[in-house]
């Protein structure tokens, strides 16, 4: 690698050669601050904030985007740069909405950080104000505009998704971010993922809430709450507890459900067991009758709207395999209900998941059973937190507890569907024992982990090749389907997951500020978690779960059979980008016009 | 008849566009031409014709609008029958034209670059229309009025009604 040598505060240093100031200072460990830029995500100069000076440059210069060369001298904390860094957030802070105690953000805001740290006690700017209405029609994303510093980081994770939903409009002063045409969310290609989210500096994104709906269903003594939770949940929720990220927290959040007065919490993780026995037969149905083929997977409802919007000639090989906790509620409201002798009308059932998606999921109308919803709620793992936080319980002192019997147990396969690569080893542990007929020592499947955008391999079980990919984000979906359509490659079974790294760094899930991503690899240390957790079960194939054959024996027959079609599997359809609606109208005005 | 005859001419121009597309697909930049031929054709640039453009081209939709609505030479909305310019060049400006801009949106309910749903009035925004000496002025399609107040407005405005 070539390197240039360059001076920072006096230090000089050798770095590699296509660093920005910003990456030399920081690998001198130098802090200079940043609102616009997010690594690997957004590299665009401008706010303005990360201001430098450097010898033999005219004015100040932005280091997120400046590029070193050799012998360069910077100086990164002058009384000059001090000043114009400050000057740029008080105009920034003049034209927002300053309404911070009341704000989603409050403590994890980037913005407000620096007003902090650049000791901002007075705005000397009178900010012209347009007062923005928030949009709040999508199940899944709020956006408040009035919030929004323009930074262009939503933009750039919802243009790395490929999903090309929002973009920066007009100009000026009149500059919003937002869909086409004063659209609101819901009109518009979005896919639910909430990477915008988990993206964004300030409060101006946010879930749509469901805490005041949890908390009433909990109030009513007529209603037996049930709550779920999601595998990659345990792995971030200590984080807003202030455990360093990548702590596995699962029994003190057990223990922290039962505080909030949830009648029973169970586990997603039996659902994902669940998912892998219908979706490891379909898979073996579908090599036997000679397709289609690739069957892909479906749990992740990101993912199967971004299909259904961009690739609806893949429809036909997604698995027809409800999403886990959609398989769970609508066991809950049969086999349990029957179970504990509760009318399915009398009970709530509230998910916790790392996932926005699952917000808009449930709303789909192909989810109902004999009418009613299966899932009443979806919670982010933010959300809990926030409920937890309410409920004024100490979680760092709570002790470990156990899901609650019979949906709480689970194996270490149905753990790693939280990370990209783990529905695919799932699948893999049980398909390879039932292709084998015997209980198979292999059980990690090491070619399908890591974080890489597309993997792919080849598995050979019992003298079966399979040709496998995996795909996390879709951006790197569009990729994996753009090469299968010109016939490059193909493959006999997809994973695909919606967000980058999988559900442990889905849209729901605890916002780390872009600070920390710089020193730390948050998918990675989630990841290694999970993968802990599954390391530690004493069963790590789903169709060994106790709790699985007998649900089989009982209830469900065997795989695949007429009762697991009509409550475990569902169908898809094709989605316009734009649905017509506003199309119409607009229509109307312009012949009006004429 | 009249329909008809619009819905001819409607597909006339979705058929140009169709040509300019095919014209500069796979060029390199061609997505602000194309936008400017567009917007000769049909004089704005609606829903569906930038939806055209962005399937046509392979952009995304999002892209197509976020120029159009940052260049002020394209328009989303066809120009009234009337276009209302208001001078805001410093002269104008600082007699308070700005008023009089104000009170015409109030007055017709939509902004700047914006159409009346009634089609008879627009509003653009207009830089210095050099008659300093009238200030401020304002014109409406050809006619300058000028030596406004804001009072004024609605007395001119109810001769184009
Ligand atoms: S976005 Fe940040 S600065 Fe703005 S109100 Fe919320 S917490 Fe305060
Ligand atoms: S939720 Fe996902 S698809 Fe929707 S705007 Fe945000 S990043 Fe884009
Ligand atoms: S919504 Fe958030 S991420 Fe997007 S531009 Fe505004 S502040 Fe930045
Ligand atoms: S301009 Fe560098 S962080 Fe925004």
């Amino acid at each position: 690698m070539e390197m240039v040598k360059v001076t920072i505060d006096g230090i000089t240093k050798e770095v590699p050669k296509g660093y920005t100031v910003l990456e030399a200072a920081h690998s001198m460990n130098i802090h200079i601050p940043t609102l616009c830029y997010l690594k690997d995500i957004n590299k665009i100069g401008a706010c303005r904030v990360c201001l430098v000076e450097i010898e033999g440059a005219k004015g100040l210069q932005t280091s997120c985007v400046y590029p070193v060369s050799d012998g360069m001298v910077v100086r990164t904390n002058t009384a000059r740069v001090r000043k114009a860094r400050k000057y740029n957030v008080e105009l920034i802070l003049s034209a927002h909405d300053r309404s911070c105690l009341t704000c989603i953000r409050n403590k994890n805001c980037e913005l407000q950080t620096l007003a902090e740290e650049f000791n901002v006690d007075e705005i000397h700017f009178d900010g012209d104000n347009i007062h923005y209405p928030i949009d709040d029609l999508s199940p899944s994303i709020v956006r408040d505009p009035n919030k929004c510093v323009l930074c262009r980081r939503c933009i750039a994770a919802c243009n790395e998704q490929t999903v090309y939903a929002i973009g920066i409009n007009n100009r000026g002063f009149r500059s919003i971010i937002s869909p086409v045409f004063g659209r609101s969310l819901n009109e518009s290609p979005c896919i639910n993922c909430g990477q915008c989210i988990i993206s964004c500096p300030t409060g101006a994104l946010r879930e749509k809430s469901s805490i005041e709906k949890v908390w009433d269903a909990l109030n009513d003594p007529d209603t037996h709450v049930v709550v779920q939770t999601a595998p990659a949940v345990r792995a971030a929720l200590g984080e807003e507890f202030g455990y360093p990220i990548g702590t596995l927290v699962t029994g003190k959040m057990v223990a922290a459900l039962k505080r909030l007065g949830f009648d029973r919490v169970f586990d997603t993780d039996f659902a994902a067991d669940l998912t892998i026995m219908e979706e490891g037969n379909e898979l073996l149905k579908r090599l036997e009758n000679g397709g289609p083929l690739p069957l892909i997977t479906s749990c992740s409802p990101g993912w199967v709207k971004f299909c259904e919007e961009y690739y609806p000639e893949f429809i036909e090989n997604l698995s027809t395999c409800k999403s886990p906790h959609m398989m769970l509620g609508a066991i809950i409201k049969t086999y349990y209900a029957q179970k504990a002798g509760i009318e399915p009308e009398k009970i709530f059932v509230v998910s916790v998941m790392p996932c926005t998606a699952k917000k808009y999921e449930i709303e789909r109308p192909e989810m109902a059973l004999y009418g009613i919803k299966t899932v009443d709620a979806v919670l982010t793992t933010r959300e809990l937190a926030r409920m937890i936080k309410e409920a004024n319980i100490k979680f760092t002192s709570l002790p470990d507890e156990d899901f609650d019997d019979p949906l709480g147990e689970s194996t270490g396969a149905s753990v790693i569907f939280g990370v990209t690569g783990g529905v695919m080893e799932a699948a893999l542990r049980t398909v390879a024992d039932i292709v084998e007929g015997k209980d198979l020592d292999k059980i990690d499947y090491q070619q399908v982990r890591g974080l890489d955008g597309v993997r792919e391999s080849l598995v050979t079980i019992n003298g079966m090749e399979i040709k496998i990919a995996i795909a996390n984000g879709t951006g790197n979906a569009r990729k994996l389907l753009d090469a299968i359509k010109s016939g490059e490659t193909f493959y006999h079974f997809i994973e695909i997951m919606g967000c980058p790294g999988g559900c442990i760094n889905g849209g729901g899930q605890p916002i780390v500020p872009s600070r920390i991503k710089m020193d730390l690899d948050v998918k990675a240390l989630r990841a290694k978690a999970i993968y802990e957790e599954d390391a530690q079960k004493a069963i790590r194939k789903s169709h060994k779960n106790p709790q699985i054959i007998k649900i089989y024996e009982e209830f469900l027959k065997e795989p695949l059979s007429e009762r697991s079609h009509h409550l475990l599997h569902t169908e898809y359809e094709r989605k316009e980008l734009y649905s017509s609606k506003n199309n119409k109208e607009n229509k109307k005005s312009a012949t009006a016009a004429k | 008849m009249t329909a008809l005859l619009e819905d001819v001419k409607e597909k006339d121009k979705y058929k140009r566009l169709h040509d300019v597309i095919d014209a500069y697909k796979d060029k390199p930049g061609a997505l602000i031409p194309v936008m400017n031929e567009a917007q000769e054709i049909f004089g704005y640039l609606p829903f569906e014709v930038q939806k055209e453009i962005s399937e046509g081209l392979n952009v995304p939709l999002t892209k197509v609008y976020g120029i159009a609505t940052f260049y002020s030479r394209f328009t989303l909305h066809p120009a009234g029958k009337y276009r209302i310019g208001v001078c805001l060049g410093t002269a104008c400006y600082v007699k308070g034209s700005s008023l009089i801009l104000d009170k015409i949106k109030e007055k017709l309910g939509i902004d700047v670059n914006e159409t009346t749903p009634d089609g008879k009035f627009s509003i653009d925004s207009t830089r210095c229309l050099g008659c300093c000496g009238l200030a401020p002025v304002m014109m409406i399609n050809n006619d300058v009025y000028g030596k406004l107040s804001p009072d004024d407005v609605d007395k001119i405005l109810e001769k184009y009604k």
